[in-house]
């Protein structure tokens, strides 16, 4: 009786979270395939789904013209593929170039500090993203706080455009991402041995070799973690090119967002989020793959 | 600091913290600002907090916020402490590989995709079933649940694996059985990192605006639904207070929850 109780527990720790998975993680997705590749139609829903279980049994007519449509119109839809996959990779690039030097500085100081520097660090990545991005526009705006203060100051008569460039998407992002970049990198380089760098410094190294031969080679699994981090979700982000961006600055999200809400076309809004997918894959896959070569 | 760490990468460490800290505190400055422009001081007023209360759009969706953000971050935690246990705990178990998916997949999946792909699910569950009938806090609610209980095992997972386990095991080996000795050992020991798990499931749900956008209803709208927009409206002093006074409870929280954990570390 005992064995039997312990074994139903055992099902259950196991099947009740796999079984809400199942049906609001992997069902929604395999819903959204199926919209996918169904008929656009003006109803309610918008859609004639392609796979149904309806009163004359179960009927399956996938069409590929959502497909063909992005492909077709590839200026509205494939520019803002590459758009996004542009802005986050310089996005990644601009955190690191911040994080790196924060990172080390956390690992190289005392005990004490180091605590308050990552409560510093960690602080705002609990914060909404919104609220920040709020922030960041009173600073950008026009008639923001940066303008207001090179205008008093007199450095510029007209206000800088700074607002809806990428400019100001890149700065989001960095404000957004950058603590997602600093943890790793920090986990890594507070491992490194001092001592190393003492000898390599005995021995005559510059500060810039001992970085490029030592320092850098070590803190690698840490970089690859961190850009993985901030390049993935900035890849799909909606909020930050929503307020940020104009035009110019159009990425995937923002284009499923409009696509749906807008335009009520959900089977192309289904469409591009599959491909926006896809492109997030890719990245993951590779860093597996040289894991996994790292190992063998 | 290190005497060592050259000049210019202290400088750029502290550019970097600027840029984290500068938006922050300049709005929340703002916030106290008397003038109806946002970047021009006119001098000090608490008037913009005093009118937040009067704001019965933004009340209610407090009201939607705090009821979606407490029920999910249980739900999650809840589930969250399932899926740990079944990592570390069960060796080998059929549907293991297909629970790590799972629960790792919703930690990259962008959140519009996410939102569709839900929202989406609602609809054809209500054509084919009724349920749920229409969009609103419940919708939400599963939603936040579903990507907090990811974290949430994240989060209780390290601590279970790094826990001592011989403790359990004298526990075993003293005639204690499986769920008792989970409640009465176990539990308590991981404790610290079921609490971090529920703040960080409950932030989650609070912050998060674009997932809610795709599954709520009318009448539903969460804190930061309407605090979008209302931003894409323009900048406001009111909307400064409001995002001051979230971003200090949500401080406050965080304090909270990494001094428990903090305590619970240095007790060991």
């Amino acid at each position: 009786m005992y064995s039997f109780l312990q074994k139903f527990g055992r099902l259950l720790v196991i099947w009740l979270p796999l079984g809400w998975l199942c049906i609001f993680f992997m069902l929604p997705l395999v819903e959204m395939v199926n919209v996918s590749m169904s008929e656009a139609r003006r109803a309610v829903p918008p859609y004639n789904p392609a796979f149904q279980i309806g009163r004359d049994g179960i009927s399956f007519q996938p069409v590929v013209d959502n497909y063909l449509l992005i492909y077709e119109y590839w200026e509205d839809y494939l520019w803002p593929a590459v758009n996004s996959v542009k802005l986050a990779f310089f996005s990644t690039l601009y955190c690191l170039l911040f994080a790196y030097p924060i990172a080390w500085c956390i690992a190289r100081s005392n005990k004490s500090l180091q605590h308050i520097l990552l409560v510093l660090v960690l602080m705002p990545f609990w914060t909404s993203s919104l609220l920040r991005m709020y922030a960041l526009i009173g600073l950008l705006n026009p008639n923001g706080i940066i303008n207001n203060f090179l205008i008093w100051a007199g450095i510029t008569v007209t206000p800088i455009q700074m607002m809806q460039t990428d400019f100001s998407i890149y700065s989001g992002m960095i404000l957004t991402y950058l603590p997602l970049m600093i943890l790793p990198l920090y986990a890594s380089l507070v491992r490194l041995d001092n001592s190393m760098l003492e000898a390599a410094a005995d021995l005559g190294a510059k500060n810039w070799d001992i970085f490029a031969t030592i320092i850098l080679p070590l803190s690698v699994p840490g970089l690859i973690a961190g850009c993985l981090l901030v390049f993935i979700p900035a890849v799909g982000e909606f909020v930050i090119p929503a307020l940020l961006g104009g035009p110019e600055q159009l990425m995937l999200g923002k284009v499923i967002w409009t696509e749906f809400f807008r335009n009520r076309d959900w089977p192309v809004a289904a469409s591009i989020a599959i491909i926006l997918i896809a492109i997030i894959i890719l990245p993951i896959v590779y860093a597996r793959y040289q894991d996994k070569e790292g190992i063998s | 600091m290190h005497s060592n760490v050259p000049f210019m990468v202290k400088l750029l460490a502290i550019a970097g913290f600027g840029i984290l800290y500068i938006p922050v505190v300049m709005m929340m400055i703002y916030s106290f600002n008397r003038g109806k422009l946002v970047s021009v001081w006119a001098g000090f007023s608490t008037k913009w907090y005093k009118e937040l209360w009067s704001d019965d759009v933004l009340l209610t969706a407090l009201h939607n916020s705090l009821i979606i953000g407490f029920s999910s971050a249980t739900i999650s935690t809840i589930l969250g402490l399932l899926i740990a246990i079944a990592f570390v705990r069960f060796s080998d178990f059929g549907g293991r590989l297909f629970l790590s998916l799972f629960a790792s997949a919703p930690l990259v999946m962008p959140e519009a995709v996410t939102g569709l792909s839900m929202l989406l699910l609602f609809i054809a569950m209500e054509a084919s079933f009724g349920w749920p009938s229409g969009r609103g806090v419940d919708t939400i609610m599963i939603a936040h649940a579903t990507f907090g209980m990811c974290f949430a095992a994240v989060v209780i997972q390290t601590r279970l694996r790094n826990m001592d386990k011989t403790l359990e095991e004298a526990a075993r080996d003293l005639g204690g059985r499986q769920p008792f000795v989970f409640l009465s050992i176990t539990f308590p020991l991981i404790l610290p990192s079921v609490i971090a798990a529920w703040l960080l499931s409950f932030t989650l749900s609070f912050d998060d605006v674009v997932i809610a956008s795709f599954v709520s209803g009318p009448g539903s709208s969460t804190l930061p639904i309407v605090i979008f927009s209302k931003i894409r409206l323009g900048v406001s002093p009111e909307i400064n207070a409001i995002a001051t006074l979230m971003i200090l409870v949500i401080s406050v929280l965080v304090m909270i929850g990494g001094f428990m954990v903090l305590r619970r570390d240095s007790e060991k």
